[in-house]
């Protein structure tokens, strides 16, 4: 006998398919879900990073004393050996440019002067690595919203993707808008009120305290501001996730 | 719910050897004293541990991993607990019974155990077995997650005093190294009394339910 289903039935499941739907759709909206959704580990990943979204919002990173500052920092790698990179080693940076351009009104292209003629931001903040290792800065730049907003960055938009595509082995990575507004996500040239050394990512790092030391992504010369992650790399939104590391790296 | 324990406890492995360096307080690297290291060699160049080579990087997965055990963990837990509370399961089988905390009683108790004799099917748990899954259930494990939240920059901005009150974030993980390995060792033992007791009977009543006595 077939069975027919009943009008309760199909009541339900349509209900349910559309709440389900929506909840989808509200998840995406309000950046619940990252872009390395996908595979055997995405439902873990997918609520890890929606579940800190929801709890801690747009709440600050713990900052510290400044007698809190780790006399011993740990600079992790060795600097890139590119020719490229030495020449501009040897001329001081003067020539290292960070462009913003996508889903702006006004691409530009900021030298390191420039960069620092705009509000100077400082943070003491704490600086951990998946590893488990830490140390506490200072690290002194620009907040990346007014790097964005000289840019006339899109609000709107989802994605804010910075990189290193001038690299001999380019990386990138990428946050979504929020966290890209947010107060402490800085473009820093500087720390522990010296210029920002090269094994930490001298001249130009991003600095986003509320996650882990590889999101912070050394050596930066671009910021574009997308819809689309998926013409980068593997589409997961960063050379890590591409690689074998998550997307977000709040824990 | 062992399962993800294991994961846990593997993953947890594979992340501590890419530093297997512990310290107090705040911050802490391979420029600073260590509290203690462990003896084994280490998954990254960059930590010298003395052996003249470097594990494999296993950490992209095991991050991944861990922290969706944990998810598993949690959930379960959080169902276990609500269940045991309001099924009295706490009440009537966990917290001591009446008389059991007595210095006798607790010596009369040790003395069996230590003589390995066996407890009578359906005996309920004595009081060596209701102290240790007390403080599994309620130190040990929300020890481990409160740890384990410590240690996450984003979720610490939200609620700073997880951290604070542990001391920083290397104490953090220094104290969850510390419960992993008491939590281990409570596995093994469990196990290991649990294959005693009867292995059969007891997987039987940990997942159909218990056998009635007659």
């Amino acid at each position: 006998m077939k069975s027919v289903p009943s009008r309760r039935n199909l009541i339900t499941s349509g209900v349910a398919v559309a709440a389900g739907a929506s909840v989808a759709g509200a998840a995406s909206q309000f950046g619940l879900i990252p872009p390395d959704c996908g595979g055997i580990f995405g439902p873990g990943e997918t609520l890890t990073s929606a579940a800190h979204r929801l709890l801690t919002g747009d709440s600050l990173a713990r900052e510290f004393p400044r007698e809190k500052i780790s006399p011993k920092p740990f600079a992790k790698g060795e600097p890139p050996s590119d020719e490229l990179f030495r020449s501009h080693q040897a001329s001081g940076f003067s020539d290292w440019k960070l462009s913003v351009d996508g889903m702006v009104a006004r691409p530009v292209s900021l030298s390191i002067a420039e960069l620092k003629r705009l509000p100077v931001r400082r943070q003491i903040t704490l600086f951990v690595c998946e590893e488990g290792w830490s140390y506490i800065a200072e690290w002194i730049g620009v907040e990346l919203a007014d790097v964005l907003e000289l840019a006339g960055a899109d609000s709107k938009a989802k994605y804010v993707v910075y990189a290193t595509p001038k690299l001999q082995r380019p990386r990138y990575d990428s946050v979504d808008m929020a966290e890209a507004l947010h107060p402490q996500a800085f473009v820093t040239y500087g720390m522990n009120a010296g210029e920002l050394p090269i094994g930490h990512g001298g001249p130009l790092r991003m600095r986003l305290p509320r996650q882990l030391g590889y999101k912070n992504l050394k050596y930066l010369t671009a910021i574009t501001v997308t819809d689309e992650l998926s013409k980068y790399g593997k589409g997961r939104g960063s050379s890590s996730a591409d690689g074998k590391y998550s997307w977000y790296a709040g824990i | 719910m062992t399962v993800a324990f294991l994961a846990m406890l593997v993953t947890g492995v594979e992340i501590v050897i890419s530093h297997p360096r512990f310290y107090w307080g705040e911050d802490g690297n391979v420029n600073m004293p260590a509290l203690f290291q462990l003896p084994t060699p280490a998954s990254r160049g960059s930590v010298p541990t003395g052996y003249g080579y470097v594990l494999p990087d296993q950490n992209g997965w095991s991050r991944y991993l861990h922290f969706q055990a944990g998810w598993v963990l949690v959930i379960t837990g959080l169902v276990y607990v609500l269940h045991g509370w309001r099924a009295g399961h706490f009440r009537r089988n966990l917290f001591p019974a009446e008389g059991e905390l007595s210095v006798g009683a607790l010596m009369d108790v040790l003395k069996k155990h230590l003589r390995f004799e066996r407890p009578a099917e359906g005996a309920p748990y004595n009081i060596l077995q209701r102290l240790t899954y007390l403080i599994v259930v309620f130190g040990l494990v929300p020890a481990m997650v409160w740890t384990g939240l410590a240690m996450s920059p984003s979720f610490t901005a939200g609620f700073p005093f997880v951290v604070d009150w542990v001391g920083g974030f290397e104490s953090a993980r220094t104290i969850h190294f510390f419960v992993t390995v008491a939590l281990a060792l409570f596995l093994v033992a469990h196990i290991a009394m649990i294959i005693h007791a009867g292995f059969k009977s007891r997987m039987r009543a940990m997942t159909v339910g218990v056998k009635e006595t007659v």
